[in-house]
């Protein structure tokens, strides 16, 4: 028994099934966390509002959209960020949100800094996004990243990511609302999102 | 925790979590699961190298978790109808250590095969005293235990004539992104399995038992509820290199 087989893996994983339907019966809007920075943080303040859509382009109602994220300086509040950057306590950096019944769920939160990535080469300032719903039978992991930042023509992860889909990825600002950004999420169809093998 | 080897004490430097092995999660678009034509991508998926980003996560502690949110059936003035059942069990990574401290959030169906949502329109009745949602956090050997009815089997509209079979809903988030499961909890000898394109949708044998709970006689309360034992197994991170030269 716990013989390493040839993965180094000594128990095999758990597979992942749908959260189905019905999964804010606990993961419900009391539990929901809106405000992915708390009022005060340090960072460019913004509203971002998430839009799921189907293959056929139509909203998805009833899913669950997670966002991690580093502060300002571009440090995760947890333990494995070893970085000398400061970091204020009530920084979280975690928010979760339902869509409603036009496929939309709106966050706040601060821009995040940049973030080291591959032998040190600094990310381009993004969110963490994991998709859940009914149809979707483990995460869908996605990136969001902000339109107009200078930051992502360097990003080496955006630098795997096929040119013609790369925009997929990128939130723009709503016009004439200084501060709310708007992110389609295209599970499947021509305007396809892309999605990472974490 | 032992200091990390100085490899890793450069801040951009990461120790990756395991990938899961090939072809043992359930594919996207598996058209038994109806659902997933719409909804599944069609393109393939761009392995991403984990960064900070993969290998840190939200941390969960006692202020989200309240004292009787593991036990479902004092959540209300009565009891719910139903069979009493503990449910308890471990996680672990795939290094075989346990997981801590993480926060587990579960939900279910009562006894009827009703959730207490607004689209869950089966003609069965809800119980007033039951809610159907837990939430604890593992200790630290990874141990967790609730205390619930065991969920009934429901109708769906899949395709004519489909039934769930019963099962309990699990959303953990490990130690990082990388390690966030939701999963779902079956009962052992449940003749409804065969015919579940979600539960089949687990590509492999192994794995689909591997969601499959164990009846444990010593799981049991005696005289008041019946135990059943399923530990849970999430991602863990690649050895060190000190580790991987034995």
């Amino acid at each position: 028994m716990n013989a390493r087989g040839k993965s180094g893996r000594v128990l095999e994983p758990t597979p992942w099934c749908t959260v189905g339907p019905y999964f804010s019966v606990t993961v419900s809007d009391a539990n929901s966390v809106r405000a992915i920075a708390a009022p005060g943080a340090k960072g460019e303040r913004m509203k971002l509002l998430c839009a799921v859509f189907d293959r056929d382009g139509k909203p998805v109602p009833d899913t669950l959209v997670e966002i991690w994220q580093a502060n300002a300086d571009g440090k995760y509040n947890h333990p494995a960020d070893r970085q000398a950057k400061s970091m204020d306590a009530s920084f979280r950096g975690f928010g979760r949100q339902i869509t409603d019944e036009n496929g939309v769920c709106e966050f706040e939160t601060i821009k995040p800094g940049r973030v080291p990535g591959p032998r040190g080469a600094l990310q381009a300032p993004h969110l963490e996004a994991g998709i859940f719903t009914r149809g979707v039978l483990r995460i869908l992991a996605t990136r969001i990243y902000f339109s107009g930042d200078a930051a992502n023509k360097d990003c080496p992860v955006l630098a795997r990511v096929p040119k013609s889909r790369r925009t997929t990825l990128v939130a723009q600002p709503v016009a004439g609302q200084p501060g709310t950004w708007r992110h389609g999420i295209h599970l499947s169809g021509p305007k396809e999102t892309v999605f990472f093998d974490v | 925790m032992s200091r990390p080897p100085k490899r890793y004490r450069d801040s951009h430097l990461v120790v990756p979590y395991r990938r899961y092995p090939r072809g043992s999660q359930p594919p996207y678009l598996y058209p038994p699961y109806r659902l997933t034509l719409s909804r599944a991508p069609r393109k393939p998926l761009i392995v991403l190298p984990h960064t900070l980003s993969e290998i840190t996560g939200p941390v969960f502690g006692h202020g989200d978790v309240r004292e009787t949110d593991n036990d479902l059936t004092r959540q209300h003035a009565g009891e719910p109808l139903g069979e009493r059942i503990t449910v308890s069990g471990r996680v672990l990574d795939d290094n075989g250590r346990p997981v801590p401290n993480t926060l587990i959030e579960l939900w279910q169906c009562n006894a009827a095969g009703r959730y207490r949502h607004r689209i869950d329109q089966h003609h069965a009745p809800l119980d007033p005293n039951f809610s159907g949602a837990g939430r604890t956090l593992t200790d630290a050997q990874g141990n967790y235990r609730f205390i619930t009815i065991k969920p009934g089997p429901y109708p769906w509209d899949n395709h004519p004539n489909a039934w769930r079979p019963a099962h309990i809903h699990f959303s953990l988030y490990g130690t990082a992104f990388a390690t966030r499961l939701v999963t779902q909890m079956y009962f052992p000898g449940d003749p409804l399995l065969p015919f579940c394109p979600i539960f089949n949708s687990i590509p492999d044998r192994k794995g689909r038992e591997r969601v499959i709970s164990k009846f444990e006689l010593n799981r049991t309360e005696p005289g008041w509820a019946l135990g059943f034992h399923f530990d849970i197994v999430v991602r863990g991170q690649e050895s060190t290199p000190f580790e991987r030269q034995r």
